[in-house]
């Protein structure tokens, strides 16, 4: 069943919610009450005029039909089941149940991020055990003084002969070794303490600044108007030094590309739609990049989703996300191969615009602007490095004509018979 | 067969509970405690195996251990190295960088003198 099934569930919920009988609007419709009880039970695909009509006839937005939290949610607990393939999660009746239950199905979608949530810190934790010096200092310390401790214990357990001064020389050495132990344990403990104090915190550089920039919704007034980056630094106060060396140049590029592009042209092409928004910034020759940031910097425009933003790091792993309805960016494992975004890293330097429709057919189309800023940090003879950026700009009431279909990741897709597909779908058996 | 011993080693206490056991099984102990200008020890001493400590003020127990590999004088002198870290990768690191004997804190002495005496006798 497709995911757009949902639309019937909303249409049945809303009209009950009107006191309307199915009969009644029916009529209003000019359809058959068992058509429209088809369409009801989601055994009928439904679009176009008619949906307009239905909208109409139940005072909803076309909208408010087709998308919402529905196809997001649907797509959630798909990643949740594909995570656990094991649990005999009937992948091929989510539709069912997100639509039934809604709040079980919101419940399964918090835990299973919960969970994704605690691995991330896990790994983070682990990486850290392995990797921070200060920490790797501390055991060490531990380790030294109960490695000094037990040979001298063990020499004056086992070594009946001992003479007197020896024996004073190591009962003083075991003494001052015992008290460093104890600060040394007492150092760790508080280490590691502070560490599982910050266990809700994401584990990476990028996840801090992600955490920080969804605060703001990716949006800074003061920085707009030209304040400097310092106050709202204090927000990143708690911050690895990583995270917080990046969320300061974060900031810092924000405040100088706001100067470059002001927010009004910004809003004023998010007003305008598409052609305007492609032609942002040309005139004074900004980079595209420049631009994408700008866009996905600005508040939501009235009627519109936010616009949403993906940063691919030249690793090849996503960086950095900000949703746009619809259009999941998974947190594990990779994204769909149709995405601009991968197109735009195999041709550095080139924009890519598409227009994308989620590929459960529900939702507003998006319009895709992706472009790899290539950089040469080791000179002409080295390795090139690019960075992705892609912006996902929400197109209201655009009828997705032409627009290619792309889902979140292989393994929670439905489309069939896709040519870049890696991986099994677990929505659909089969596929 | 020869049994002096370098112990390149930091903490004092431990370098002094080697010294003590092993110079009752008959061992020649020096010690050193500076990573930076332990190479120059190894080359001055000439011990016929050498405890080397994995963190060292100056300089890693892995750099020491590769100019000891370098040098034609040092490549086939035993080594053993002395760890806080036993995960799996430290271990292997040392090995590649050609370790005779690879063993974590906190050690047992018998395990130590077992350990030294099989390197020489081999």
């Amino acid at each position: 069943m497709a995911r757009s099934a949902l639309t019937g569930t909303r249409i049945r919920e809303r009209r009950t919610l009107l006191g309307l009988k199915q009969a009644d609007l029916a009529r209003a419709v000019e359809i058959s009450p068992s058509y429209l009880n088809l369409i009801e039970h989601n055994r009928r695909r439904i679009a176009g005029r008619l949906l307009a009509e239905i909208a109409r006839a139940l005072g909803a937005d076309v909208a408010q039909l087709t998308r919402g939290a529905g196809a997001e949610l649907v797509d959630q607990l798909g990643q949740a089941a594909a995570d656990l393939p094991g649990a005999g999660a009937e992948t091929g009746r989510i539709d069912e149940f997100t639509g039934r239950f809604p709040g079980w199905a919101a419940l399964v979608r918090d835990q299973h991020r919960r969970i994704e949530q605690l691995q991330d810190r896990i790994e983070g934790l682990s990486d850290r055990l392995s990797h921070d010096p200060r920490l790797g200092s501390a055991m060490h310390e531990v380790l030294s003084k109960a490695t000094a401790i037990r040979s001298a214990a063990s020499i004056l357990v086992e070594t009946e002969d001992i003479d007197e001064a020896w024996q004073r020389r190591f009962h003083r050495n075991l003494q001052g070794d015992s008290l460093a132990l104890a600060e040394s344990a007492q150092a760790l403990t508080a280490f590691l303490d502070g560490a599982g104090a910050a266990r809700a915190e994401p584990a990476t550089p990028w996840g801090e600044l992600e955490l920080f920039l969804e605060r703001h919704r990716f949006h800074f007034p003061a920085l707009e108007a030209g304040a400097p980056v310092a106050a709202l630094l204090d927000d990143a106060a708690g911050m690895s030094a990583p995270g917080r060396s990046l969320t300061r140049a974060w900031l810092e590029r924000y405040r100088r590309e706001a100067a470059l592009l002001p927010l009004d042209e910004v809003i004023a092409a998010l007003e305008r739609g598409q052609a305007a928004q492609a032609r942002l910034g040309a005139a004074r020759g900004l980079p595209v990049t420049l631009v994408l940031r700008r866009l996905a910097s600005a508040p939501p425009v009235p009627g519109q989703d936010p616009v949403g933003l993906v940063v691919c790091e030249p690793g090849g792993a996503i960086a950095l996300r900000k949703p746009a309805s619809g259009f999941l960016v998974p947190r594990t494992g990779s994204a769909c191969a149709l995405w601009p975004l991968y197109e735009a890293l195999g041709a550095p330097g080139r924009l890519v615009s598409r227009q994308l429709l989620h590929s459960s057919g529900s939702g507003n189309p998006v319009r895709a602007f992706a472009v790899a800023e290539p950089r040469w940090p080791f000179g002409a003879e080295g390795p090139c490095l690019s960075e992705g950026w892609m912006a996902l700009l929400p197109q209201p009431g655009g009828d997705g004509a032409g627009a290619l279909p792309v889902g979140s990741a292989c393994r929670v897709c439905v489309l069939a018979e896709c040519p870049a597909r890696s991986e099994p779908s677990v929505m659909t058996p089969g596929l | 067969m020869g049994r002096h011993v370098l112990l390149i080693e930091d903490e004092p206490n431990i370098t002094e509970a080697m010294r003590f056991i092993l110079a009752r099984d008959g061992w020649t102990v020096s010690s050193h405690a500076d990573g930076a200008t332990a190479v120059a020890a190894v080359s001055r001493a000439r011990p016929d195996v050498v405890v080397l400590d994995v963190m060292l003020p100056g300089r890693s127990g892995y750099d020491i251990l590769r100019d000891l590999r370098a040098d034609p004088g040092t490549r086939r002198l035993p080594v053993m190295m002395l760890t806080a870290r036993g995960q799996l990768r430290d271990r292997e690191r040392a090995e590649s960088f050609g370790v005779s004997h690879f063993m974590t804190k906190p050690f047992s002495n018998q395990e130590v003198l077992e350990t030294l005496n099989s390197l020489v006798a081999s």
